[in-house]
């Protein structure tokens, strides 16, 4: 048997307490979790979801302000680059500035697709500030109908 | 984060207070820029999203306020999410130094833009100094 240690013991409760107050308080409101804020600190951007129907996925990511032609997409079998900039708005003295919550900057994110696609054919729209890429799955990775033969 | 602040006069006044009877809807407060030129303001807001339809902009009791319906693009089930797209709200109070009447605004991008101009009194002037 384990000897005792009260000390683990109290991190395993602080841990606990911990995460059923997850969520709660200032700093952790609700919008935390719904940010799309590009933020000031690094972190991954842009933020994307992932979708999928029986032929294609479906990349969508937020990017307000990116001007379509700034961005980049490069493609392998299994992995999408996304690449840009996000303007800021040419030369505003920063005193002129009352509040400066959207920040600006170039941009890389790489997604790691979870199967083999179709890299000829794939498709990308910018739409309300949005970027949506249709990526057809691959051959190989479509569902396949088998028949059961009755002897 | 104080909600209604254009850096103004009308700062150390309590603005009535819309927060707390609106509906249960869930909202994102959109990030913006704000900066100041020579003719008025200029407001930008992260929208993504948000088409011109579903975009709320307007001006009451001297309140800003602006408002959009987000709604994702993307067809399929999702697999993965690092997102929602809720309703964005936020509102800005304005004060008598602004024209009302001529507050414009751009969406492009899923970028709001707002143009909100100086009334003219507020306007800075160069006043002559007579020689007697």
């Amino acid at each position: 048997m384990a000897e005792w240690n009260p000390f683990a013991d109290m991190e395993a409760l602080r841990r606990e307490i911990d995460r059923a107050f997850e969520g709660f308080g200032p700093g952790q409101a609700p919008s935390r979790r719904v940010a799309f804020l590009p933020g000031r600190e690094p972190r991954k951007y842009p933020l994307i979801n992932l979708l999928e129907d029986k032929d294609n996925f479906y990349v969508e990511a937020l990017t307000p302000g990116v001007d379509p032609q700034s961005m980049n997409l490069t493609v392998t079998p299994n992995r999408l680059t996304l690449s840009g900039e996000k303007s800021n708005a040419g030369d505003i003295k920063p005193e002129a500035f009352h509040r400066n919550e959207r920040a600006s900057g170039k941009f890389v994110r790489t997604i790691d697709l979870p199967v083999e696609i179709d890299e000829a054919q794939i498709q990308a729209e910018y739409k309300n500030g949005l970027l949506i890429v249709t990526l057809p799955k691959g051959e190989k990775a479509k569902p396949k109908q088998i028949s059961v033969k009755v002897a | 984060m104080a909600e209604r602040t254009v850096a103004t006069r009308a700062q150390d006044r309590t603005p009535a207070s819309r927060e707390e009877t609106r509906s249960q809807e869930r909202y994102i407060t959109p990030p913006v820029d704000i900066h100041e030129t020579a003719d008025g303001l200029v407001v930008k807001a992260d929208l993504p999203g948000v088409s011109k339809e579903g975009l709320d902009v307007r001006v009451e009791n001297n309140l800003l306020t602006i408002r959009g319906k987000a709604a994702h693009a993307a067809p399929g089930d999702p697999i993965y999410r690092e997102y929602e797209l809720v309703n964005f709200s936020r509102q800005f109070e304005l004060n008598e130094r602004v024209d009302q009447s001529k507050i414009s605004a751009d969406l492009k991008h899923g970028v709001l833009s707002l143009d909100l101009p100086k009334a003219e009194e507020a306007k800075p002037r160069k006043i002559d100094v007579k020689v007697s």
